[in-house]
């Protein structure tokens, strides 16, 4: 009797202890989630409710922001471009970086230099990509058109052309598939060979293959890089930034170049913070339908509800 | 083996002449088709991927005046190094100024995202305690908020802090799990550790604090090589963060004198790719060098929602 009430005891003791170690473990993420994003997000939200000009203290305007970013063509111009960039973009990447991944799970000889020549463009920062591609792009000297012209196409104004420069945001994009490829590649090599051995043996042609098997095992990470790639889309910045400024006419204001401009060059931190929360509607709207197809679409292993 | 309905099924008339030999002969041939197949396709894709690197390398030792020869010219003639020199001489700080900069911010920001979220993902792996998956599910959940939403309050924060054209910004966050992408990558890589190497210790004695450094760590080497490498590439290449918080020259990270280099010389093309590349460099020796650490821990980790 004894020593099962000291055992209990001990036993609640080491429950405390780790009780305690938990939460003093998860301390430091915990201080910058409060600090760094739920108090900002709080905060964010009661100044897309004030006119703040950073210098002047804040005035409350109610709804007065929202309005404004509704009547504002700017702000439905933004938008457009970046739904535009997300819902051609994304699903080309999703699928460039899926064949890729496909003829990279391959086997065959050299792979690990064809995997490093698909991933290294992925590396290139942001800015040095950038100017890159303005050279590439060059409508006088760039190799894009000396390309063309090779194969008898006329010059192209392609960054400086209303109709191209966002089709040519795209493609520049797929440059960076490298990332997604990763993944991709990561879960097809988590598919067990015997699955496919066993469909081979009952005679599964290898495109049957990929569909009964391939797809499926793969959907939690097509699933993912869905995710991420529509979220990260929304976000285009560094690129039109640099290279274009949002132009011509408007071409490629996206909408966190329009925001920061708001922000950082007209100081309108009430409306900038307003656009924000706008965008992180949209954005959360368009993770919880895609979460919702997932119930129906995405196949998860039973072993790890664990 | 009652195998014949699938032979038949499709295979016509001549399905008499499939004898297991002429099917696995055709099997053999149809092998080989494919590997050439994918051989071709990787190759043309590979030089797709890597002609615009190729083209950078190319115009960084043209000499001034003949980087705008067209048709481009791929071997430049003479071979001209020097852009590199010239190139540093008309940046207004010394360019190692730059990369000191760049530096201190990657390493004080790559060590404290692996220290602290590597923390909080062995409490969400290891230890249980109330709360604590309402915790992860917060940890998830900041992985798909778009970052701009935060953006503007935090500024404001770091101002009132006066930490404004400092690093502080850049790195304290860091230091408080500031990646839930980490956070959510070692929790998986810690979870595939058996545990009965905790159990081991904690009966002879050993503290949370101690598993985890003793234990766990030495074992998660992969994944965390896979967010060091992750967090390296990201703020090496970060502009949207530093540009936003930094506004004196000498305070500069190499992306931002690029990207000033540009707006104060836009003919200099030559020097610019030269100047790129060297911000490119480092990350692809990284690259190379940790590459086999990095697809492991990729691999391991089960990354891609699996």
């Amino acid at each position: 009797m004894q020593a099962l009430i000291s055992r209990t005891r001990r036993r609640r003791s080491l429950n405390w202890r780790e009780t305690r170690d938990g939460w003093l473990f998860i301390l430091p993420w915990l201080i910058g989630f409060v600090c760094l994003v739920a108090g900002p997000m709080i905060a964010s939200a009661v100044i897309s409710f004030t006119e703040w000009k950073i210098l002047k203290p804040p005035e409350w305007v109610g709804l007065g922001n929202f309005v404004q970013v509704f009547q504002d063509p700017i702000f439905w111009k933004s938008l457009g471009n970046t739904v535009y960039y997300t819902f051609l973009g994304v699903p080309i990447y999703l699928m460039a970086s899926l064949l890729t991944a496909l003829l990279l799970n391959m086997k065959l000889k050299g792979m690990a230099i064809y995997r490093t020549i698909y991933f290294v463009p992925s590396l290139t920062p942001a800015v040095a990509n950038a100017l890159l591609w303005m050279w590439i792009f060059n409508p006088d000297f760039g190799l894009a058109n000396a390309f063309l012209g090779r194969i008898g196409v006329a010059p192209q104004r392609w960054l400086f052309d209303v109709r191209l420069a966002k089709p040519c945001f795209i493609f520049m994009g797929l440059w960076g598939i490298g990332q997604q490829m990763v993944t991709f590649l990561a879960g097809l090599q988590g598919i067990p060979v015997e699955m496919y051995e066993a469909a081979s043996i009952d005679g599964a042609s290898s495109w049957r293959r990929f569909w009964a098997i391939t797809l499926p095992m793969i959907s939690p990470t097509i699933l993912f890089n869905l995710v991420i790639g529509i979220i990260g889309s929304f976000q285009v910045f560094t690129t039109a930034f640099i290279a274009t400024k949002g132009g011509p006419q408007n071409a490629t204001l996206f909408y966190v170049l329009y925001l920061y401009r708001n922000a950082f060059d007209y100081f309108k931190m009430g409306y900038a913070s307003a656009l924000a929360w706008v965008l992180f509607l949209i954005v959360l709207m368009f993770t919880l339908i895609q979460f919702k197809l997932a119930d129906r679409l995405v196949y998860y292993e039973m072993a790890e509800a664990a | 083996m009652g195998g014949d309905t699938w032979l038949t099924r499709g295979a016509g008339p001549v399905s008499r002449s499939d004898s297991p030999r002429n099917l696995r002969r055709k099997a053999a041939f149809q092998r080989a088709v494919l590997r050439a197949v994918g051989h071709l396709v990787l190759l043309a894709g590979s030089i797709v991927m890597i002609v615009p690197l190729l083209w950078l390398v190319s115009t960084a030792f043209k000499k001034t005046g003949s980087e705008w020869a067209f048709p481009p010219v791929w071997i430049p003639r003479p071979i001209w190094w020097r852009n590199y020199l010239e190139a540093m001489d008309v940046l207004p700080v010394p360019f190692v100024r730059y990369v000191w900069n760049t530096l201190v911010i990657t390493v004080s920001a790559t060590l404290g995202t692996a220290i602290s979220c590597s923390l909080a993902a062995f409490s969400f792996a290891r230890l249980r305690f109330k709360g604590r998956d309402t915790m992860f599910a917060l940890v998830i959940s900041t992985m798909m908020l778009p970052g701009v939403v935060t953006l503007i309050p935090t500024f404001l924060i770091f101002r009132t802090l006066g930490w404004l054209n400092t690093f502080l910004p850049l790195i304290v966050p860091a230091w408080f799990g500031g990646s839930a992408f980490s956070i959510f990558l070692l929790r998986q890589f810690f979870l595939t550790i058996p545990k009965e190497l905790d159990e081991a210790a904690k009966i002879d004695g050993a503290s949370n604090f101690r598993i985890y450094w003793s234990v766990i760590l030495p074992l998660a080497r992969p994944a965390l090589a896979t967010v060091v490498i992750f967090q390296i590439l990201w703020r090496w290449n970060e502009f949207m963060l530093p540009m936003i918080y930094l506004d004196g020259m000498e305070k500069y990270t190499i992306a931002l004198a690029l990207r000033t280099f540009q707006n104060v010389r836009s003919q200099r093309i030559n020097y610019l790719m030269a100047l790129s590349s060297l911000q490119i460099a480092p990350v692809m020796i990284l690259f190379f060098l940790a590459q086999k650490y990095f697809i492991q821990g990729i691999t391991l980790t089960g990354m891609g929602g699996r």
